[in-house]
């Protein structure tokens, strides 16, 4: 084993501070070490996106990077995205449209459509299908996952 | 599975990365997006015992301009690029190019240093450095040089870099005011790898002949090749439709496919043919259209 190094992250706005091998993938020190376990892990090749978390406000594949690379980073998982009971419009976007079956893959999509919508308030569907094409779901053939985003999308601009 | 235990370095600046190549030579490998190596590391196809971290070196982000030049630093990620302003508006092939790339939080983390060193033969970003006539800087213990595609791309996944070398800048000559140009591939899902790419750009002066014509072609040989014979029909010709027939099929001619998983050899080449077509196509309207 080679030497551990003392990192600081931010994940949800919670401080933490931990010593981690260098080897440890992102995905696995928030699921293991913090029981953040919102987080799922398919593929471990960056291909699926059921990984995908916020770093430093920008998706990315937690399988790709490791947790000593997080030093001094701010972090957002899918347990960041509600505001204590009050569920996020992308949550009950998804609950309400079906994007959703056995969930699997719903972190990754939820995570990846939260950047998208910041950076685009008002996509087009051919977009949001673009866009949510990098997370792979295995049940519900997408339709309801385009409606949950485009719900989404309509119910954080009229607010 | 699980990466390999390995030492972690990161420095803080392009000396303090060379001084480490240099002191671990083959055991180390450098680490920039990470989007290419880390997937072989979780399938320890790649064992890296020291990974030397280069994302601390925040100076090597830069996207800009010296004289008319584009000058980009190597670790600028993708998707910096691709939305960049600046390479939108006068390099827009590029931006383009790199919208093909995987997904956004793949581009959000990829660097374009990475991906010329990882030199993929159908990656988006070599494809569009030959087509640009970029080349890149390199620096190592002995000095700087500065390679050209040709020098720089040797085969499958290889480039001339030494075990010491750590690419840092690349650079991309102005576009000429009429500029017609497209980027186009053929692959299986949105995001996947290429099965053949082609970036094309032609120069004109004088309304319908092109003066210059480059054919960049991505997935159809050990490294992106230019269709040398087909831009030499096109140089100082009016453009009609039978003549980017004959270009697109010479184009074909000049790939050096071999089958795999994804594809035949003949169905590469037949594509690279039709992707060919429709990109001069495509180009020769945008330069109609733009006049
Ligand atoms: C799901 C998925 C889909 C993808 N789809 C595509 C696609 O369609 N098209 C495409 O082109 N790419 C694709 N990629 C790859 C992506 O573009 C990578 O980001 C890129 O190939 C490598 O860049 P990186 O910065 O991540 O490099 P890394 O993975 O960090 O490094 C790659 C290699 O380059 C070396 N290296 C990196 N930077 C330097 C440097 N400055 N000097 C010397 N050596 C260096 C490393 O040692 C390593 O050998 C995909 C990746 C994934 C995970
Ligand atoms: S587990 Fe990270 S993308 Fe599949
Ligand atoms: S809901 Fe089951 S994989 Fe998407």
């Amino acid at each position: 084993m080679t030497d551990s190094r003392r990192i600081m992250v931010k994940v949800n706005g919670v401080d933490y501070e931990r010593l981690v091998e260098p080897r440890q993938l992102r995905v696995d020190f928030l699921r293991d070490d913090l029981e953040l376990i919102g987080t799922h892990f398919g593929c471990e090749h960056g291909i699926c996106g059921s990984c995908t978390v916020l770093f430093n406000g920008r998706a990315v594949r937690s399988c790709l990077m490791f947790a000593v690379q997080a030093d001094g980073a701010d972090i957002l998982t899918v347990e960041g995205l509600a505001d204590g009971k009050q569920l996020h419009p992308l949550q009950v976007a998804f609950r309400e449209k079906h994007g959703l079956q056995c969930g699997f893959c719903t972190p990754g999509m939820l995570m990846t459509a939260y950047e998208f919508l910041n950076e685009n308030s008002n996509p087009s569907e051919e977009e949001v299908r673009k866009n949510m094409s990098g997370v792979l779901c295995r049940c519900t053939g997408y339709k309801q996952v385009v409606d949950s985003v485009m719900e989404a999308a309509q119910q954080m601009r009229n607010k | 599975m699980k990466p390999c235990a390995f030492e972690y370095f990161n420095p803080q600046s392009v000396q303090e990365a060379i001084a480490l190549l240099d002191r671990y030579g083959d055991e180390a490998k450098i680490i920039a997006g990470g989007q290419s190596l880390v997937p072989m590391m979780n399938f320890r196809l790649a064992r890296p015992e020291i990974l030397i971290d280069i994302t601390g070196i925040k100076k090597l982000e830069y996207i800009k301009t010296e004289g008319d030049e584009l000058v980009i630093g190597a670790l600028a990620r993708e998707r910096d690029i691709e939305q960049s302003p600046l390479v939108v508006e006068k390099w827009p092939i590029l931006s383009k190019a790199i919208s093909f790339i995987g997904h956004s939080a793949i581009r959000n983390r990829g660097t374009i240093g990475g991906s010329l060193v990882h030199a993929d033969p159908s990656a988006e970003i070599p494809t569009s450095l030959c087509a640009l006539n970029g080349n890149v800087k390199v620096v190592g213990p002995s000095g700087e040089k500065i390679l050209q595609p040709e020098e720089f791309f040797m085969t499958y996944l290889t480039t001339s870099l030494e075990p010491s070398d750590l690419l840092v800048e690349v650079r991309i000559p102005a576009l000429p005011e009429k500029t017609g140009w497209s980027f186009g591939e053929l692959s299986r899902r949105s995001g996947d790898f290429a099965i053949v790419a082609v970036g094309i750009l032609l120069f004109t002066e004088t309304t319908g002949v092109c003066r210059e014509a480059r054919i960049s072609m991505g997935g159809v040989a050990p490294t992106p090749v230019r269709a040398e014979e087909a831009e030499a029909l096109l140089a100082g010709q009016k453009i009609t439709e039978k003549l980017i027939a004959e270009a697109a099929q010479q184009a074909a001619e000049e790939t050096d496919t071999e089958p795999d998983y994804h594809a035949s050899a003949e169905y590469r080449m037949e594509m690279a043919r039709v992707f060919v077509k429709r990109g001069l196509q495509e180009a020769c309207n945008m330069l109609n259209g733009g006049q």
